[in-house]
């Protein structure tokens, strides 16, 4: 290698090179000498640029190679160069002028050794799972019998035939093939196509959609294997949605598909088996289903008709039923004419009798009745005024006997005598008491005449007045008219005699006055 | 319009209404007109059943790819 680049340095009076000239000659001498090589190192740096092209480093301990990607050939790449992963890059060795750099245009990217390649997938693993790729919630159930089976393998070979065969076996389906390279570097990327093809077909398009896809491959080393531990593949089959089962390898490989799949089968037979079931045991079944519901139909007529013939028997005989209701009926029956001749008869009666009661004979036996009444009673009028007047004469005639003069003489006489002691009672005691006045007044007379004035004027004492005024003193005798003496014997009057005249016809009067007293 | 929407089932879901209908039968407790029309119903299902499972058949084809690896059509499989 290194003769080769120290080549030109030999010539000392070699001709002058631009840069261009000398930047094409190495580029030349790089391409044609190396042609198409593999090397293997750790992978540094990666970028990815914009424009979709990559750049990385792959090293050992002491050198560093330049690899290029390009756009269109990244998508080629069955591994993705990532950083520390020991791999083996092929492509062609070339020269970028424009920076005096060489490089390895890589079109391939294998991981080196199985180690390296468990460590990676490893770390996939990891990756996938903290997205929660492998979470049981994800995974769909299979259809229980799917009408169109898509099949993602090589068209070729044991697996597919497997396949038809078990189907075939088990139950005939269709069966589409979507033929991928199951191995190398377009592996992955194919897989991943079919898978994303096979959902992006619409149901009852002119390509039927299959209801169910399988992922088969035979048994292989772990390179062979490789492309179905390729992420791509890995979440192409997390996102189908058809139900995919997946069937890679033996029973002991285990590929990342595995793990994102709804199902996986140990092997190619194994998926046929999982995806169908046997359809003679189904046709079986329902068959036998078929002769269940038959039978439980029967049964169940067989019971109600027994039913049905139980419940006759314990029915009565209709007419049984009515019986007693019908010797009741002809009994009322039998009795209702003549309940109502009865009634009629008794309400007739009624009738006669109230109407007999209203008659005019029997109003005029009412009159007649109080006409005798009135007539008996008035027969016992006079009976009566009779009796009333002969007991009210009884009466009196007993009041009348008892009314005789004779108590009434009786009494008359006993008054009269009554009136006769009296009246001598009366004159006796007159008498006396006229006796007894005469004797008082004698006396008193005497008293008086005893005491008198007129006893004192027998006695020479006088009594001299004016008129009827007494004078008892002189001063009234000088202022007098007239002065009248009295004396025992008569009166005298001094100065007008005439006035003495009336004083002495007066003069008998007092003996006739003091006798009234 | 009932066998409509029978000829519409997945055997799956034929199957398993068959099962609903034939356990049905067998308890015995439905009225007679129901049983006589689960009975019916029983033996579309049945029918549907195995029209599904005789209609089987195998047809396998493999998908031809353009050259941007995209579906163009189907080809006869002969996988041997």
């Amino acid at each position: 290698m290194s003769d080769l680049i120290d080549d030109p340095r030999l010539g000392e009076n070699a001709p002058e090179f631009t840069v261009s000239e000398i930047s094409g000659a190495v580029k030349r001498t790089l391409e044609a000498e190396f042609g198409r090589i593999r090397v293997k190192g750790e992978v540094g740096r990666v970028v990815q640029a914009r424009s979709g092209h990559m750049y990385f480093d792959v090293k050992d301990e002491r050198n560093a190679l330049a690899c290029t990607t390009w756009k269109g050939q990244v998508s080629k790449l069955s591994v993705l160069p990532q950083e520390g992963m020991e791999v083996v890059v092929s492509g062609k060795m070339t020269s970028f002028g424009g920076q005096s750099k060489y490089n390895l245009n890589v079109d391939d990217v294998a991981v080196a050794g199985v180690g390296a390649l468990m460590a990676m997938l490893e770390k996939r693993k990891t990756a996938l799972a903290a997205e929660g790729l492998f979470d049981p919630a994800r995974k769909q159930a299979l259809p229980f019998l799917p009408d169109v089976i898509g099949v993602v393998t090589s068209p070729t070979g044991a697996v597919i035939r497997d396949i038809l065969h078990r189907l075939r076996d088990r139950f005939p389906r269709k069966v589409l093939v979507w033929p991928v390279a199951v191995q190398g570097a377009n592996c992955a990327a194919e897989v991943a196509r079919a898978i994303t093809g096979f959902n992006a077909m619409t149901p009852g398009g002119a390509l039927p959609r299959p209801d169910l896809l399988i992922v088969a491959r035979g048994g292989g080393s772990i390179e062979d294997l490789w492309g179905f531990n390729e992420e791509i593949v890995a979440r192409a089959a997390a996102a189908s949605e058809i139900p995919l089962i997946s069937a890679v390898g033996h029973e002991t490989d285990t590929t990342l598909i595995d793990f994102v799949s709804d199902m996986r089968a140990p092997t190619p037979s194994a998926a046929a088996e999982l995806a169908v079931p046997v359809r003679l045991d189904l046709l079986a079944e329902t068959r036998a289903k078929g002769a269940r519901a038959a039978q439980g139909l029967a049964n169940i007529m067989a019971r109600r008709k027994q039913r049905l013939a139980d419940v006759s028997r314990a029915l009565p005989r209709p007419d049984s039923l009515t019986q007693t209701a019908q010797q009741r009926l002809d009994h009322w029956e039998g009795r209702l004419p003549l309940a109502l001749r009865s009634l009629v008869q008794k309400q007739q009666l009624r009738l006669t009798t109230s109407a007999g009661q209203i008659k005019p004979s029997a109003l005029g036996r009412i009159v007649v009745q109080e006409a005798r009444q009135l007539q008996a009673l008035g027969q016992r009028l006079p009976a009566g005024l009779d009796r009333a007047a002969l007991s009210a004469r009884q009466m009196l005639r007993v009041c009348a006997s008892r009314l005789r003069p004779a108590p009434l003489a009786e009494r008359v006489a006993r008054l009269r005598k009554d009136l006769d002691d009296l009246e001598t009672r009366l004159e006796q005691t007159f008498e006396r008491q006229l006796q007894r006045r005469r004797e008082q007044l004698v006396a008193c007379d005497r008293l008086r005449e005893t005491l008198g004035y007129r006893e004192t004027l027998r006695r020479g004492y006088a009594v001299v007045r004016s008129g009827q005024a007494l004078i008892t003193n002189v001063a009234k005798a000088e202022a007098a008219k007239s002065l009248e003496i009295e004396f025992a014997d008569g009166r005298f009057t001094v100065g007008q005699s005439a006035a003495a005249r009336p004083v002495g016809r007066a003069k008998p009067t007092p003996p006739e006055q003091g006798q009234l007293f | 319009m009932a066998d409509a929407q029978i000829a519409q089932m997945s055997f799956e879901t034929a199957m398993a209404e068959l099962e609903q209908v034939v356990t049905q039968l067998e308890r015995g407790d439905v009225a007679l007109d129901d049983s006589i029309t689960l009975y019916e119903r029983g033996a579309a299902l049945k029918a549907h059943c195995e029209a599904k499972l005789k209609s089987a058949e195998e047809k396998v084809a493999a998908i031809t790819l353009n050259g941007d690896g995209q579906p163009a059509g189907v080809a006869p499989l002969d996988a041997g």
